[in-house]
């Protein structure tokens, strides 16, 4: 292989600065950022944390209730769909998006060497997130949102959670304003530089979900809150889905590309290995934006919609393939050009010598090694036939807990094992003890969705209080209600440890001696040679807005008219 | 642009398994004829009681071997609960919900899909041998959702 070696960024190596005077004091790897600049992206983090620590908490009720436990009464939730209201929002909205709001704001100033454009924006967004964050708790904490994290219509929640949940999606709009500000003004000072394939990433992540999240912003602006309000008297439940899937298919992307920045970008830098290629890179990232419109494959046994739009969104599903599979080689070719370096050997063994007793390494090689069965498991719900046995059925939370369950969420994790000290200048507490977590995670969640995958092909269904159905004497389903509760409740038991390591950092007094630095690996190929037309962001969403206008465009032509047939239903 | 040769390889190799898989779903889909739902007609959920056919739910033959069997989805439960069918029919069940969404599930059988108000869902199946089935709701429709299940007897004829 011809390797060209180049720094990852055009920027000439900062020199570390120290934050300004106060108590305590550390030093980080970008020149001109200030503790107050990281301060909204620390809280915005600590939100993150806080959901998850929530969500964790509801998900081991909902393990033990599939051992006959039912604890609901005792932490005063009124019923058992109250509380996977709460799992679920809190994990695959909150914990998501401030995570990746965080994140990838960092992510941003490392690859531009400067703060962001406009502290007031990244402070903005932390409030706006953290305001939305307790408004959708209240609602559903006083039971008047017991509407799961899908919130379908005609089931209706206060208004309260919806106003919620869009200010929630306004903190990650505002996060985008000010990565186009930011490149913009960095644009100004290096008019003929490659944008740097972090900062790249990171906007494209951006723009991709701003696209995607204009489904659920038409859907809850235009028909879901104003129903609530009462100004607006039926809503059309077939139409609104498809508002819903627009945007919740892509949301997934939304999960996993911060997670992918870091393993293209940092995990190879964290095991002393190369970033395989700046081209293919950029490549992948533009391509997820590409596949935002395939979200009625989620609606394969939707009766309204119309039989062409199955097919061709189904069809343009099998795509993803692609950029997943090319992750799949980049991803495991930089690691394993680290592991040789480390002087790992043979055609497996070189994974051995992986620092694996760095948690925030492990926990993403981890994370990546589940990932491959959750890939399997998705190429099953993807086939037309197969989904027909496991639509809606525990099936899918099985496949989905290994994917963003556990490769978004103990990638989030590890990172955060070097996150906080970053952010708080404090060394991680108890390094072991995160090495024991990340492992104790993967077991766990390997035996709680082996549990919930068989039972779904047994017929389980999924948001259902399984002890308490009336049917559930006509079938033998013992055996996936015992691995779900065991794998379960030690995936809650790692969910513990974690934050036993988190709390034990935040307080402690032990400060970082060195300098604090994102783990950003330099490069093998590029991006010299990478083609420039990747750079042409505006290009690229534009092509994208008209593949939207297509495919969207002929589902709505098929479907047309709108049916609004249904008032607001609180059943619960 | 420089791609590596081994990640050439790569890709194309994915190019090719991608086809192949398409290629067997395609002819598979074909093959078994799978029931998909597709649009079957809308109906207002308040129409759904006073509206033929759903103003009448039960079973009835259509034909030599034929039955349709419909149904109304309501919180929470299915009307009718029991049907009786005889063993080595076809059936085509038309479902629509009066209230909100609901999920049509039949384990063991090929039947799955959702009953959205506004919509009318048809899917069909043949039942070959005489044995109980569950017909059980797969989508959170509010409280008491957990309760919503109904017996499809299949007897000997
Ligand atoms: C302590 C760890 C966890 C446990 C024990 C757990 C357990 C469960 C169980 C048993 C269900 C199925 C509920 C049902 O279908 O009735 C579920 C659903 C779900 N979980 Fe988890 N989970 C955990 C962590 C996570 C994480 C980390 C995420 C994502 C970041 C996640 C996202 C979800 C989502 C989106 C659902 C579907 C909710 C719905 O159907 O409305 N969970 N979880
Ligand atoms: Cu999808
Ligand atoms: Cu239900």
């Amino acid at each position: 292989m011809t390797a060209t070696i180049e720094t990852p960024s055009p920027t000439p190596e900062p020199e570390p600065v120290v934050t300004p005077a106060q108590a305590r004091t550390w030093q980080i790897d970008i020149p001109g950022v200030t503790q107050a600049d990281l301060s909204p992206l620390k809280w915005q983090l600590y939100l993150a944390l806080l959901a998850f620590g929530i969500g964790a908490l509801m998900g081991l009720l909902q393990a033990l209730e599939r051992a006959n436990i039912n604890l609901y009464d005792e932490v005063r939730l009124q019923s058992y769909y109250q509380g996977l209201t709460l799992h679920g929002v809190a994990m695959v909205l909150v914990f998501t998006f401030c995570f990746a709001n965080s994140f990838l704001s960092l992510m941003t100033m490392k690859a531009y060497g400067r703060p962001l454009k406009s502290r007031l924006i990244s402070q903005a967004s932390t409030w706006s997130a953290t305001i939305g964050v307790a408004l959708a708790l209240w609602a559903i904490l006083a039971n008047k949102a017991t509407v799961l994290f899908t919130f379908y219509a005609p089931l209706q929640a206060t208004p309260a959670f919806y106003v919620g949940a869009v200010l929630l999606v306004i903190s990650t709009w505002l996060v985008l304003v000010n990565m186009i500000w930011t490149l913009a003004d960095w644009r100004k000072d290096h008019p003929k530089d490659r944008i740097p394939l972090l900062a790249y990433a990171s906007i494209i992540s951006y723009i991709m979900w701003f696209l995607a999240s204009l489904g659920i912003a038409v859907e809850v602006l235009f028909y879901l809150l104003p129903w609530s309000l009462g100004w607006r008297d039926q809503v059309d439940p077939q139409f609104t889905r498809v508002l819903f899937w627009f945007t919740g298919h892509p949301i997934v992307y939304f999960w996993l590309m911060p997670i992918y920045v870091s393993w293209y970008m940092l995990l190879p830098g964290q095991v002393g290995g190369k970033i395989f290629s700046d081209g293919l890179t950029r490549i992948v990232f533009v391509a997820f934006m590409l596949l935002i419109p395939v979200g009625a494959h989620h609606q394969f046994t939707d009766p309204g919609i119309p039989f062409s739009s199955k097919s061709l969104q189904w069809l343009l599903t099998f795509a993803i393939f692609y950029p997943s599979v090319v992750t799949l080689f980049s991803v495991v070719a930089s690691l394993e050009s680290g592991a040789r370096a480390r002087g790992g050997k043979g055609l497996i063994a070189w994974i051995g010598k992986l620092p694996w007793g760095d948690p925030a390494v492990a926990g993403q090689l981890l994370a990546g090694i589940i990932f491959m069965g959750g890939g399997a498991s998705g190429l099953v719900n993807a086939s037309l036939t197969a989904n027909l046995v496991v639509h809606n059925t525990s099936f899918i939370p099985g496949h989905f807990h290994l994917t963003v369950g556990t490769a978004v969420a103990l990638s989030i994790m590890a990172i955060s094992y070097w996150l906080i000290p970053y952010f708080t200048g404090k060394r991680l507490y108890n390094r072991p003890l995160a090495v024991v977590q990340v492992w104790t995670w993967a077991i766990g969640v390997s035996i709680f969705s082996r549990g919930q995958m068989a039972g779904g092909i047994e017929g389980v269904p999924r948001r259902t209080l399984i002890q308490e159905a009336t049917y559930k004497d006509n079938f033998n389903w013992a055996l996936s209600h015992a691995l779900t509760a065991i794998g379960g409740t030690i995936m809650f038991i790692a969910a513990v440890m974690f934050f036993v390591v988190v709390f034990g950092t935040i307080f402690s007094n032990r400060a970082v001696t060195t300098v604090q630095k994102v783990p950003l690996a330099p490069i093998i190929n590029g991006p010299r040679d990478t083609w420039a037309i990747m750079d042409r962001i505006g290009m690229w969403t534009l092509i994208t807005i008209v593949g939207i206008v297509i495919v969207l465009g002929e589902l709505i032509f098929h479907y047309w008219p709108i049916w609004p047939v249904s008032p607001g239903i609180q059943l619960w | 642009m420089h791609v590596d040769k081994r990640e050439k390889r790569v890709m194309q190799i994915t190019v090719v398994v991608l086809g192949v898989a398409i290629g067997a779903l395609v002819l598979s889909m074909t093959a078994s004829h799978k029931s998909l739902p597709e649009p079957a007609g809308r109906i207002r959920p308040e129409d759904v009681r006073v509206t033929a056919p759903f103003d009448n739910p039960g079973v009835r033959q259509v034909g030599e071997n034929e039955y349709e069997v419909v149904m109304i989805a309501q919180a929470w439960e299915w009307v009718p609960n029991r049907v009786e069918i005889p063993a080595g029919s076809h059936v085509t069940f038309k479902v629509t919900s009066v209230d909100v969404i609901h999920g049509f599930r039949v384990p063991d059988t090929d039947l799955n899909a959702m009953v959205i108000p506004g919509q009318i869902t048809e899917v069909d199946v043949d039942f070959d041998e005489a044995r109980d089935f569950t017909l059980l709701c797969h989508e959170y429709c509010g409280i008491g959702h957990h309760r919503m299940g109904a017996d499809i007897v299949i007897v000997e004829n």
